[in-house]
């Protein structure tokens, strides 16, 4: 059905004109939001995933450290997780405030200027990768964690006798038994990233300039604010097929660095 | 020597509870901030630099909460729909999965990777033709297209892990069962239910938080304004009255109350199913 209404000019009120290629041809050749749509939500992706992925590996490798009171750690680390949606863009907004917001206040203390974030184009996208950090952060620790905890710690012991430091448990240890889960959750979070809408919404509303028009958001408007439906159904068609590009294509680089243990599920 | 190492061990463990300390700080304080704007007044949200206690509490911020929008009204709305989507949920995830897992029918697995199959379209892609069918059957600003679907299969994910917990019961359980007799809907309801607790109490928590803060679902389908839900009520009097920090805040604390409340009272399902699902886009 949405194939369909892909290939006509459709605003709900009349019944769908076929036009064959004619939305794809006007997307892809002549529509300038369009492309600013989409370099916007893959200058996105490239500030989130590595933010996130590290972010809550770090938590992670913290919050496993066997010292008393680990438990409560990792309660509070996980507690912003629990916040969602509008709620979380509110906070946000709020925190990121360029005159009275804390980030910039902190910021102050150390001296350094704060930028007008979502005021801003050139900080827009990063204040809200940061926010997206702050908000899944604690959820994506736990998977860490169990994996973390399926580490045998013979593993460690040998390369600490082979006078490896922190460094080369690490690099040598950690991070190869942990890629099969850091490979999952890259590929996840580039699809969440894809689909970055209700913050874009509340806080921004694409703009300052565009610099926040993400992908999702720019079929929202073409869609129920333009009753442009044909078109909106083209733009979703070719999310999809970039979608599903960029996994194979990771299925196909994984497996140059993903290490399973079982070997590999082919 | 031996004084060496116990000091370094020492040295380690005070490092890493100061990392320990600093990063909890961080992700905590913006709850705090929230909170302490939450009880000030105008002129002390804009007061630099910021206190940490405000010097005059504020509970009024909380009463305009519900005199400067229909927060009641909203808050009656979200329970309605919410309610409704968590026992359509459970009911229908739970009665599919149980015809996944322990009934046997020609096409049943194919059908099942078809189910799963669906996980992997974007919301977006299927969004213009659902708006489209409810469009036809007139259920446009009204509540059904959010509560319906919940009650016709309740979704994949649900679905898929309520299989995988069905599976873990033993077979034998209920070739017994039918050995005496019982119908399939009794085993289903008295033996594979109860035993199931865990992951139905997981299905029926990421559901409410789902629901709870949905904001696409209600943005696109319902425009009366009487008929919001609490985030679209929230995003609403954002556009609206951006300054007003103290009202904002104290409102998205009312909104967050349940979920802290669920948080803490089923901490141990409410992070298992977060970190499956991976929920929060």
């Amino acid at each position: 059905m949405s194939l369909y209404y892909s290939l006509c000019q459709y605003d709900v009120l009349r019944i769908p004109q076929y036009i064959g290629l004619e939305n794809y041809r006007e997307l892809l050749f002549e529509d300038p939001y369009f492309g600013i749509s989409i370099w916007n939500t893959l200058v996105y992706t490239i500030l989130r995933v590595p933010l996130a992925i590290g972010g809550s590996l770090i938590l992670a490798i913290l919050a496993n450290q066997a010292v008393r009171g680990i438990k409560f750690f990792r309660t509070v680390y996980f507690l912003p997780s629990i916040i969602t949606g509008v709620v979380l863009s509110v906070i946000w907004m709020w925190m990121f405030n360029p005159q009275i917001g804390l980030v910039n206040t902190a910021l102050g203390w150390i001296g350094l200027p704060g930028p007008l974030w979502l005021q801003s184009t050139a900080w827009s996208k990063p204040g809200i990768a940061l926010m997206s950090l702050w908000g899944v952060g604690g959820a994506r620790m736990i998977v860490f964690i169990a994996a973390l905890q399926g580490i045998p710690s013979s593993l460690y012991e040998s390369v600490e006798i082979d006078g490896g430091g922190w460094w080369a448990r690490f690099w040598h240890v950690t991070v190869p038994m942990l890629s099969p889960v850091i490979f999952l959750w890259s590929v996840l979070e580039i699809i969440f990233s894809f689909q970055v809408f209700t913050e874009a919404y509340v806080m921004t509303k694409g703009g300052p300039l565009d610099s926040t028009l993400f992908y999702n958001l720019y079929l929202y408007f073409k869609a129920f604010d333009d009753y442009e439906m044909g078109y909106a159904s083209a733009m979703a068609w070719i999310l999809l097929v970039i979608t599903l590009a960029v996994t194979l294509l990771q299925f196909k680089l994984g497996k140059r660095w993903v290490h399973y243990t079982g070997g590999a599920p082919e | 020597m031996i004084r060496l190492s116990f000091n370094k061990a020492q040295l380690k463990k005070t490092t890493i509870y100061f990392a320990l300390v600093a990063i909890a700080a961080v992700l905590i304080i913006p709850l705090i901030w929230m909170l302490s704007a939450s009880l000030k007044g105008n002129e002390e949200i804009f007061t630099i630099p910021p206190t940490w206690i405000p010097k005059e509490i504020h509970w009024e911020n909380y009463s305009e909460v519900f005199n400067r929008m229909p927060f009641l009204a909203y808050l009656r709305n979200t329970t309605f729909i919410t309610v409704l989507t968590i026992v359509g949920t459970v009911f229908s995830s739970s009665l599919v999965a149980y015809s996944f897992a322990c009934l046997r029918w020609p096409g049943r697995d194919k059908i099942f990777i078809f189910v799963i199959a669906t996980m992997m379209l974007p919301l977006h892609v299927i969004m213009i033709p659902l708006f489209v069918i409810f469009k036809e059957l007139h259920w446009l600003n009204t509540y059904k297209p959010l509560i319906v679907p919940a009650f016709l299969g309740g979704g994949a994910f649900n679905i898929f892990l309520l299989r995988q917990f069905f599976l873990t019961i033993p077979r034998e359980l209920f070739d017994a069962a039918r050995i005496d007799g019982l119908s399939e809907w009794h085993i289903y309801w008295k033996i594979a239910m109860p035993l199931a607790r865990p992951a139905l109490i997981t299905v029926a928590i990421l559901t409410f938080m789902f629901t709870w803060n949905d904001f696409l679902g209600p943005l696109i389908y319902l425009s009366d304004q009487a008929k919001n839900t609490l985030a679209l009520g929230l995003a609403l009097f954002v556009g609206q009255h951006q300054t007003e920090w103290g009202i904002l805040m104290a409102a998205s604390i009312i909104m967050m109350i349940p979920m802290v409340a669920i948080f803490f009272f089923f901490q141990r399902y409410f992070i298992k199913g977060f970190a499956m699902s991976g929920m929060k886009g």
